[in-house]
């Protein structure tokens, strides 16, 4: 249904710098096809800025960053268009969807995807924190999207929310595969949902641990792998546990 | 026991019956003042001779011609100056030098009485709809044209970044991202230079027509009927009044809801 083979992003020695503020330093990344990589780091250390490199909002002031596929942000809160429906919302992402009959199934088939059946017609404002970041969820799939950037989509919610979010966001990538780049400065989010963490230095941001998580998803808070991968990124924080 | 469904409707209830009695006790005021001649009948015209003078005014067909007149003239420079001052507004809401340059100059306009244009009015329109269609547009175009502006300025940064990644440009990110994201403060705008033209058109229509609501009451004026003068500022007041409520309905539009809701 979806072809990923195409789906990549590389940074290439990227450096950026917002005036005097070098942001970024010769950063080198690659994210594989269908692979989730989360970025973590102490805040104000560049994250924003990587995704903002990676979608093409901002271009890097050197460096090369390849990029193929369809790219589609979840934003922390307030991306949805408040003057559009939920459908409408929706709608928008399946735009490349010429056929009218095939744009109709298509967003039934998100809307249950998301399980807010009955709510296609209320606004972004008539919805709870979650129900809007399910519907940008959904939005962000729409269409022939191939990698999902997800810039803190869970940090504007409260906990309880946030973490059945997360179980949320795995059965929804199970249905429907995508490349994701997800920031975070929520640890836990990281270790539960990652199949590769980089853990990013103060700036200028550079990575300095990389984990990778073998471990099926979905993967209990408290499990052994989560609470081991907590312990490093902690580490790699420098924070004490 | 509360119960809510009788505190709602007690609400609605007293929703309506408490101006309408402060609207009774108003009348009741002004039949003892009257009454009592605490003001002389010329300088305070009693309801009886306003009721009356409604009637003749009525049965001359004066009245109705009049508020033709003047809704005609303030719905045709209201309309003018909203098809130009939003776009306008829209425009320089994007360009940020646009804004600079022309912003001094809207203001200086703003904050000029319209009723500063009347001898331009009079001597470039003569006599009729032109000058008031021109004192209602110089009134309303530059407070229409500054909030639509401001309202674009503030347009959150993400909803560009949004529209961008779905891919719309030119005319659909004007008339699909920029016009729906300002359109409730746009609403308020409108409602706002309503209210400024209606009372503008009482002052136009003194100087520069031979009808409509401001000259009734210049008429008025001139033959030294106060009465007919109060029965044209009650139909002045009382039709400002529902016009501004049908305009609120805008409001109530499903896709500006969220603009009011925050």
């Amino acid at each position: 249904m979806n072809d990923k083979k195409e789906a990549s992003l590389v940074l290439q020695n990227v450096s950026h710098s917002y005036g005097a503020t070098a942001v970024l330093k010769e950063l080198t990344l690659q994210v594989n096809a269908g692979e989730v990589v989360v970025l973590v780091g102490p805040s104000g250390c560049g994250k924003t800025t990587i995704l903002n490199l990676l979608s093409g909002y901002i271009q890097p002031s050197s460096g090369t960053v390849h990029k193929t596929g369809i790219i589609r942000t979840v934003y922390q809160q307030d991306g949805l268009f408040p003057w559009l429906t939920v459908s409408e919302n929706i709608d928008m992402g399946l735009q490349p969807i010429g056929n009218t009959t095939q744009r109709t199934k298509e967003r039934k088939e998100l809307v249950e995807l998301i399980h807010l059946e009955g709510f296609e017609n209320h606004y972004p404002h008539e919805l709870s924190g979650g129900m809007r970041q399910r519907v940008e969820l959904a939005r962000a799939l729409a269409g022939r999207s191939d990698i999902l950037l997800m810039d803190e989509p869970f940090s504007a919610l409260d906990y309880q929310t946030r973490l059945r979010m997360r179980l949320e966001l795995v059965r929804i990538l199970k249905q429907r595969p995508r490349t994701v780049v997800f920031v975070t400065h929520d640890i836990e989010e990281a270790a539960q949902l990652a199949d590769r963490v980089l853990v990013l230095s103060n700036r200028p941001a550079t990575i300095c641990r990389e984990l990778v998580i073998g471990t099926a998803r979905p993967r209990d808070l408290t499990s052994g792998t989560v609470i081991e991968t907590m312990k490093e990124i902690l580490q790699a924080l420098g924070l004490p546990q | 026991m509360i119960n809510p469904e009788n505190a709602i409707r007690k609400r609605k209830t007293a929703g309506i019956l408490l101006p309408v009695a402060v609207l009774v006790g108003f009348i009741l005021l002004w039949f003892i003042v009257s009454y009592t001649n605490l003001f002389p009948a010329y300088a305070l015209p009693s309801p009886a001779s306003v009721v009356k003078s409604f009637k003749e005014e009525f049965q001359a067909g004066r009245l109705v011609n009049d508020i033709i007149a003047s809704l005609w003239r303030v719905a045709v420079g209201f309309v003018l100056s909203a098809a130009l001052g939003i776009p306008l507004g829209l425009w320089l809401g994007q360009h940020v030098y646009a804004r600079k340059a022309f912003v001094p100059m809207l203001n200086f306009f703003r904050f000029l009485s319209p009723l500063a244009w009347i001898p331009f009015a009079i001597l470039w329109f003569h006599i009729g709809d032109k000058p008031a269609i021109f004192l209602i547009f110089m009134a309303t175009f530059f407070p229409l044209a500054l909030a639509t502006m401001s309202a674009v300025a503030t347009i959150p940064s993400i909803y560009f970044r949004v529209a961008k990644e779905y891919n719309y440009t030119g005319w659909d990110l004007l008339t699909k991202v920029t016009f729906p994201s300002v359109l409730p403060q746009v609403i308020t705008a409108l409602r706002v230079s309503y209210g400024i033209s209606w009372v503008v058109i009482v002052a136009a229509e003194m100087v520069g027509c031979q009808d409509g609501l401001g000259y009734g009451i210049w008429e008025a004026r001139n033959g030294l009927r106060l009465d007919s003068a109060v029965c044209y500022m009650i139909v002045i007041g009382v039709l400002g009044m529902g016009i501004d409520r049908l305009l609120a309905q805008l409001t109530k539009l499903p896709n500006v809801r969220w603009g009011y809701e925050r």
